[in-house]
């Protein structure tokens, strides 16, 4: 694990930095054991399914600063996840009650002469012309596969704008094929928000910053009760704020695969204590993390009378769904750190999991610590999950194993992947609030989401029975994972 | 339907309408700095449209909506925000209305609604059992997919086999791993065609694509690969290149017979996904191309009949064109390659006047006299009766409903469409059109040809349609929010006019991608049935801003 190294203007990838890996089929304590000894190996598939790039997850999180405009160095296409993002932004503003704020995205639309002659020139004077648009308090300019190879000079073209416009702009390196793993892109992000905004501390806040996407706001009571106040970062939060984060009192991550670099920075650089504890998903997870908290923000007894009054609260209406679920069988799909908070609510809930198909996985987080392994938590408290695969989300391996073990419940945390559990008419949901399963109450609203989902199931199987698949019978038949194994391209990370 | 629509705007809210009505003509025309006209709109300063969103959303209101009247205090995060949103307001206008937006050198695109090249991915997957194999980065197919995806087809979305390209294949080359996931692919995934698209790191690199697709195709399989790096065109010119691609190495060795079969037709329209109404717009084209006595390969779609339909091409004794200029190249393709003439009919036909004006033509190409002659115009006679009976039934309401209705348009559309609602809208409907922009990166030969379409929308001579081709819509967008009409406004669009027509007091009706704010399977907007499902998606919105 290298230290955060502010001096670059690219972050490593996660290959190099965590040693993580995508492909791996086996159990959920052999993976575990294989991390802790770094005897981990990355396996590649020879045949593989179009997967998300890094560029995607940098825009995720730089295209919801209020204030901060976005340049894409890239062919049109590149600004496919425009709009998406755009609505999410949206829609998040209005459930905030924020004014109707618009995301600024904008593309530099190489082309083929571009290739030749480079496009850096053509990209100051988009980032002048984005300027005069907007007047943003600061530019990110995200990278691609074609800016990456032509081999533009990014950084010296973002310095001398940033110089003659008097803002921030900020190169944010994140070329799809410079990673497998589309987190890699989360870290460009936050590096390029370290490095471009962050500003050392002047005093020390009572506020915690919350690294999530765009969850629900269920740290106001948590925090208000414990005399904290919520900064939730990086959607909806402004450049002014962010350049401030160094002031907080400590760093709560909803998901380290997503927080797992800039948390680290901050305690790093700035002293930001950062929780190490897995998020707190499950009874005895939470209680783990509670207590962390209280230690670092220095109101223990506080957070030992919340756990005695929530895990009271919630007891009876948990016990009713641990009766009703005993006996069931779930699967899930999901990127690595929240796959092993589902484990976690499954677990909790009574369900017995058949297996998970986790995106990738990293064996250690940036703060080095094992401590904050969720999936070994994940072994000790609740036992092993016999089928555990690292799939980056290879939709033919998922499809291959639910057919095979036809589980009663499929839990997937990825667009397009519940689909398919719809198809062979097993009930299946989307986590898409992260913050939907967190702390004791989030096991009730599992529950609650899990008892309306295998109840409501005639548009199911009425679906099912119709379904088409493009799968050749040949493949359903086969080892889920006989593409998997070919490592001569392991060198290369 | 005057009756129902009475007692609906009985209840009328303030509407936007007439905010827009009061608000005194911004000084733009004389733009110095200090006075942004912008600021000065009441619709804009006044209404901020969060407080309208909700009646105009489908996105589930926030429970605070129903609050009582007095405010909470605004938290800290909300107090920055109004401030960054009040800095937005203040901000001048970067375009002037005295000058040509055509003229206007712009570096960059902003709310884009085309992708690139590799977009092709979604004309394979409208292909039935046909699938897509990218050999691109790794993100590439998800981003086609966000922004002009529609569900999967048969092989689409995360179905879509892929090199994942990364460092390796970069540095080393990636053809090796390009055989893996073919060979993968036709182990996996049945289907009938498969369809090799590269992306900018193939074609940067140099894969030698051709060489590895070639092994494929000589040992029988049906394979055919098309260079699609994002920054050699866009989806439009790919769209072409692809369908040539399949022709020449597929179609070709597997044609059906060459000799031309009288009735039969190509139709190449609408591209699939981009246009969203791709699939209905395609069965209504067939539809009433066999209601004049065609047969009809339509290609794409759940109407098409897959690869065996693509193996007739060749049979054809005409090639319909049915767009302003993406087609063009197929047609001249196959005129080049078997001798088949085709007939161009330069935008989408909406409602009975252009659709059969269409039919007449394609008539008239196909040299059908007597008896079939005259089925055909019974066939043309019998749709327009019914769609001027529908527009009766609407005459009352249009000429009649006294709350408003929307008198101007501007469109920003794909050329094929801005120029077919403009017709209908004017000709049809009764609203007049102002500026129009065509944002579809149109080649630079077709536009004359195009502005003088827009110069003859009129079917009586009584106006042009004056028409500016962008590719930045950010353009587009800073010349409406300065416009100074006082009548209702409808933006003819896309999802990201959203803001801009709530700001305005417009009604938005959306069409091209990217469609968020509305959901489309079947629906057509071509043809007979399209006019008629045109007005009706229209007047519902008009209406659904009252109370």
């Amino acid at each position: 694990m290298a230290p955060i190294d502010l001096k670059s203007p690219e972050v490593q990838i996660r290959e190099v930095r965590l040693g993580s890996i995508t492909g791996f089929s086996g159990t959920a304590q052999e993976l575990v054991g294989c991390s802790h000894a770094r005897s981990i190996r990355e396996q590649t598939r020879s045949f593989q399914q179009s997967m998300m790039c890094a560029s995607s997850a940098a825009f995720c999180q730089l295209s919801m600063i209020m204030d901060a405009a976005v340049v894409n160095h890239a062919p049109v296409g590149c600004a496919g996840d425009f709009p998406g993002f755009e609505v999410t932004y949206r829609i998040g503003g209005q459930e905030r009650d924020l004014p109707p704020l618009l995301g600024r995205y904008f593309n530099s639309n190489i082309t083929e002469a571009d290739t030749v002659f480079g496009a850096a020139e053509k990209l100051g004077r988009v980032i002048r012309e984005v300027y005069r648009r907007v007047r943003p308090k600061a530019i990110f300019v995200t990278t691609s596969c074609a800016s990456g190879i032509i081999g533009d000079d990014i950084e010296g073209t973002v310095n001398d704008a940033a110089e003659e416009l008097g803002i921030p702009v900020i190169a944010c390196i994140c070329e799809g094929f410079r990673s497998k793993i589309w987190t890699t892109g989360f870290d460009s992000a936050y590096h390029s928000v370290v490095r471009g905004l962050v500003k050392p501390p002047r005093k020390k806040t009572r506020k915690v910053n919350i690294i999530n996407f765009w969850g629900s706001h269920i740290f106001e009571e948590l925090l208000g009760r414990l005399g904290y106040e919520v900064n939730y970062i990086l959607p909806f939060s402004s450049v002014d704020q962010l350049a401030r984060v160094s002031e907080s009192a400590a760093t709560i991550q909803i998901c380290p695969t997503l927080g797992s670099y800039f948390g680290a920075a901050l305690e790093q650089i700035y002293g930001v204590p950062e929780i190490k504890a897995p998020p707190a998903y499950g009874l005895a997870g939470t209680d783990r993390w509670l207590r962390e908290l209280g230690d670092v923000l220095d109101v223990r007894d506080a957070v030992e009378e919340l756990i005695v009054e929530e895990r009271a609260r919630i007891e009876p209406r948990l016990a009713e769904y641990r009766r009703k679920f005993e006996g069931k069988t779930a699967y899930l799909t999901a990127g690595a750190a929240h796959g092993h908070a589902i484990i976690a609510l499954l677990r909790e809930l009574g369900f017995y999991v058949k297996g998970a198909a986790i995106f990738h996985h990293d064996p250690l987080y940036d703060n080095g610590d094992p401590a904050s392994d969720a999936l070994a938590q994940d072994v000790r408290l609740y036992g092993d999950v016999k089928n555990y695969s690292v799939c980056n989300k290879q939709e033919y391996e998922i499809i291959n194993l639910l057919s095979r073990h036809q589980p009663d419940l499929l839990v997937a945390r990825h667009g397009g992947m519940a689909h398919w559990g719809a198809k062979l008419g097993i009930p299946s949901f989307l986590v898409d609030d992260e913050q939907f399963g967190f702390g004791y109450q989030g096991i009730l609203n599992y529950g609650e989401r899990i008892e309306d989902t295998l109840d409501n199931r005639e548009y199911l199987a009425n679906f099912s029975a119709k379904a088409e698949s493009p799968y050749s019978s040949w493949w359903l038949e086969q080892d889920p994972f006989c593409f998997l194994g070919d490592e001569t391209h392991v060198e290369a990370y | 339907m005057s009756k129902r629509t009475e007692a609906a705007s009985a209840q009328r809210a303030r509407t936007k309408a007439p905010a827009r009505t009061k608000a005194p003509a911004p000084a733009r025309a004389t733009q110095p700095a200090p006075a942004p006209a912008r600021t000065e709109a009441p619709a804009r300063t006044e209404a901020p449209a969060r407080t309208e969103a909700p009646a105009r959303t489908e996105a589930p209101a926030p429970a605070r909506a129903t609050q009582p009247a007095p405010a909470p205090a605004r938290t800290e995060i909300q107090a920055v925000a109004d401030r960054i949103y009040e800095h937005s307001l203040s901000i001048a206008p970067f375009t002037c209305h005295d000058e040509n937006p055509e003229a206007i050198d712009s570096p960059l695109i902003e709310w884009s609604r085309y992708t690139c090249a590799i977009g092709a991915q979604q004309s394979v997957v409208a292909i039935p059992r046909a699938v897509p194999i990218l050999h691109s980065g790794p993100g590439c197919s998800t981003k086609v997919d966000a922004l002009i995806g529609q569900g999967r087809g048969y092989a689409g979305g995360g179905t879509i086999p892929c090199t994942n390209s990364g460092e390796t294949e970069v540095i080393y080359g990636g053809e090796d791993r390009l055989r893996g996931v073919i060979e993968g692919s036709f182990k996996v995934i049945d289907a009938d065609l498969y369809v090799v698209l590269t992306g900018c790191t193939s074609d940067i690199v140099g894969d030698n694509v051709a060489s590895v697709v070639g092994d494929y195709q000589l040992a029988g399989h049906p394979i055919v690969y098309t260079e699609t790096g994002g920054f050699k065109s866009n989806n439009y010119v790919s769209h072409e290149l692809l369908v040539n691609n399949i022709i020449d190495q597929y179609v070709d060795l597997n044609k059906s017979s060459t000799g031309a079969r009288r009735g039969l037709v190509n139709v190449f329209a609408s591209v699939p996904y981009q246009d969203a109404f791709w699939n209905g717009n395609l069965e209504e084209y067939k539809r009433i191309l066999e209601g004049i006595g065609l047969e009809v390969n339509i290609l794409f779609g759940l109407d098409a009949d897959g690869i065996e339909e693509w193996h007739r091409i060749p049979e054809a004794e005409l090639n319909i064109v049915i767009s302003a200029w993406c087609g063009l190249g197929i047609a001249e393709h196959l005129a080049e390659r078997y001798g088949t003439p085709f007939l161009h009919f330069p935008y989408v036909p909406i409602g009975a006047r252009d659709t059969s004006d269409f039919l007449r033509q394609v008539v008239d190409a196909t040299g059908q006299s007597g008896k079939r002659r005259a089925k055909a115009e019974a066939f043309v006679q019998a749709e327009e009766r019914k769609f001027y009976a529908h527009i009766d039934t609407l005459m009352d309401f249009l000429l009649e409903f006294r709350y408003g209705l929307p008198r101007e348009f501007f469109t920003l559309l794909d050329a094929s469409y801005a120029l077919g609602f403009t017709r209908f809208l004017l000709n049809e409907v009764g609203i007049k059109p102002a500026q129009q922009f065509v944002l579809d990166d149109t080649p630079e030969r077709f536009r004359e040809e195009i502005r003088a379409r827009f110069g003859e929308v009129s079917h009586l001579g009584l106006r042009k349609a004056d028409v500016s081709f962008l590719t930045d819509a950010g353009i587009a967008h800073d010349l409406i929010r300065t416009d100074t009409k006082s009548c209702r406004l409808l933006i003819v669009g896309s999802s990201w006019e959203r803001q801009l027509a709530a700001d305005i007091g417009a009604d938005l009706l959306i069409v091209s991608p990217p469609i968020v704010y509305r959901t489309i399977l079947g629906a057509t907007y071509a043809g007979y049935r399209g006019g008629i499902r045109v007005i009706e998606d229209l007047y519902s919105l008009v209406l659904n801003v009252f109370r």
